[in-house]
């Protein structure tokens, strides 16, 4: 109980934290800055519910985050402004666009998975590129303007949207946080661990592989959406396979498999391009060396590697 | 009741024969052991048997259920479970964690998303009592990785057994284990529920000779001897290709 207890205190601390942020920091930069973050990390959570746990590294989730992106997108170009209607929409895109993915690229494993899933991002990111008559080709759609939420009120006001894009981080960390101390999750972790083994003892891999593909896809797809609404603008490349392999290295790096090290990892890649770039301009530089040192000294990435010491002080969560 | 039936079964692997019209069936609670020596076949033999590969040829049936074309993890759901020649378990996850698995794969939770796995009470109940059972309490919070190999072949049983299969293959249980290990596991196996089928490969003849109540000899992928082990012990063509050697 006294674990929980700990667990709590941190949990409000950083709650309080982050509500207060916004008023705390010296200027609205530093406020855009963290919306983004967090906007990235609910893709990047999303992404490592597929390549975290349950071991598929996807290069193509660029495209889903696309997907979720140029839907809302084309629906306030084209359709209506209203918000729920691009969250439905643009989150169910990608979660159908995924199950696809699925059912292609599930029929491979390791590297073939990886060039399978590269393959079929590039071809979703040619008819954003080439499609120019509807998606504005490489110009991308700007000044999409801001979604109605109810009526005459719109979602607008970048301290407005920070909470939205908080409450929204919140929530994607709260149902990956559920699954994956889930029996669901638990099956995931041992695909992930032994797949041979696992189907052994009576598990559809295939059913779970699909399955988490396509959570995977949705909560992709819902950071997109969110995306194009704090950005008012889209680009071939939020369905890029720079971004894809950018978020791929952001889960490694911050520690794949852990609840936290999404949220980590483009914490780091964020500060890294936006201060480090202050200075100089090698900041891609400093990326690269910060990957290879993940690579060479902390394989379980930052989360995973002091994570064990930090778990000594919270205690194990889901315990 | 027949609970293993194996009609004339062939597996060719790009020419090379590695079972050939194999035939036999097992009652249930019967202690069947396969022997023969390298490359005979015995864990094709298994893998067909649990679905991991097709037969060429030939049919399997489990519980008088033509089960040919049936993928692997349906089969366990009626009732069949192995254990592996090299050591096959989650290494990292701890060994609370891999004894889970087992008794989930067959469980009706396995895909419960929305809720933790402390909500399923009937499976950690389960698990509590077979840690208790075999006596691997103190252990249950390491990961199987730093588990003695004696206890890890043990693991290997006790999650085939969890899944609450009525036929076990075991696939050399005994192997690089220690003269004491090996006894501590063949009690295991001779301890268990009298009504399980068991089909072990076992190379080790002293506890092939203990656990059967049959064995099969295989030789290149042919049934070259069967029956009660008095029988095996006295057949001359085993001696000959098999026995003789050791």
């Amino acid at each position: 109980m006294c674990l929980r207890l700990k667990q709590w205190i941190l949990f409000l601390i950083i709650a309080a934290a982050l509500i207060i942020y916004p008023y705390a920091v010296p200027s609205y930069y530093f406020t855009a800055l963290l919306t983004q973050v967090l906007i990235f990390s609910i893709f990047t959570m999303g992404l490592n519910l597929l390549a975290g746990y349950t071991g598929l590294s996807s290069l193509g989730h660029g495209a889903l985050f696309g997907s979720g992106a140029y839907t809302a997108a084309l629906l306030m170009k084209y359709v209506s402004k209203n918000m729920w209607l691009g969250f439905s929409a643009g989150v169910l895109v990608a979660g159908v666009l995924a199950g696809l993915f699925a059912l292609i690229s599930l029929r491979t494993t390791r590297v073939y998975f990886l060039f399978i899933t590269i393959a079929l991002g590039q071809l979703i990111w040619a008819i954003v590129f080439g499609w120019r008559s509807l998606t504005g080709g490489d110009d991308g759609m700007p000044g999409i303007g801001k979604p109605t939420v109810w009526s005459s009120i719109t979602l607008s006001g970048g301290t407005t949207y920070y909470y939205f894009a908080l409450i929204s981080f919140l929530i994607v960390l709260f149902i990956i946080y559920r699954i994956t101390t889930s029996p669901f999750g638990h099956v995931l972790i041992g695909i992930r661990e032994n797949e041979n083994r696992i189907r052994h003892l009576g598990y559809n891999v295939w059913l779970y592989k699909f399955i988490a593909f396509v959570v995977s896809g949705l909560l992709t797809g819902l950071g997109g959406v969110i995306w194009t609404y704090y950005n008012g603008f889209v680009s071939p490349r939020d369905a890029s396979f720079e971004f894809s392999a950018e978020a791929l290295l952001i889960v490694i790096l911050g520690g794949r498999g852990t609840l936290f090290g999404p949220l980590v990892g483009t914490v780091v890649v964020v500060l890294i391009k936006n201060i480090i770039a202050a200075f100089t301009q090698r900041w891609l530089f400093v990326l690269g060396v910060a990957y290879i040192l993940t690579i060479l000294y902390a394989r379980s990435g930052v989360v995973g590697t002091l994570g064990i010491r930090i778990k000594r002080w919270v205690g194990e969560w889901g315990e | 009741m027949k609970t293993v039936t194996i009609e004339g079964l062939s597996k060719s692997f790009e020419g090379l024969q590695a079972l050939l019209d194999v035939s036999f069936s097992v009652e249930r609670g019967e202690r069947l052991v396969i022997i023969g020596p390298n490359g005979a076949g015995k864990t094709t033999l298994f893998n067909l048997i649990t679905g991991e590969i097709p037969p060429t040829q030939g049919r399997v049936f489990l519980f008088e259920e033509d089960v040919t074309h049936m993928p692997p993890h349906r089969r366990t759901h009626l009732g069949i479970a192995r254990t592996f020649q090299i050591t096959n378990l989650f290494p990292n996850l701890t060994l609370h964690e891999n004894i889970f698995l087992a008794v989930l794969g067959v469980n009706s939770q396995k895909f419960k998303i929305h809720q933790p796995v402390s909500t399923c009470r009937d499976i950690l109940t389960k698990i509590e009592r077979l840690l208790i059972e075999w006596d691997l309490q103190e252990y249950k919070r390491a990961p199987v990785k730093n588990l003695s190999y004696g206890i890890q072949r043990q693991v290997e049983v006790i999650m085939a057994l969890s899944s609450g299969a009525r036929i076990l293959l075991l696939d050399e249980p005994t192997s690089g284990l220690s003269p004491a290990e090996t006894g501590t596991l063949t009690s295991m196996i001779l301890g268990l529920d009298p009504n399980v089928t068991l089909i072990i490969i076992e190379h080790d003849m002293d506890v092939a000779f203990r656990l059967a109540h049959n064995m099969i000899v295989l030789h290149q992928g042919v049934v070259i001897a069967a029956g009660p082990p008095e029988k095996i012990k006295a057949d001359p063509k085993v001696k000959e290709i098999y026995l003789g050697e050791e």
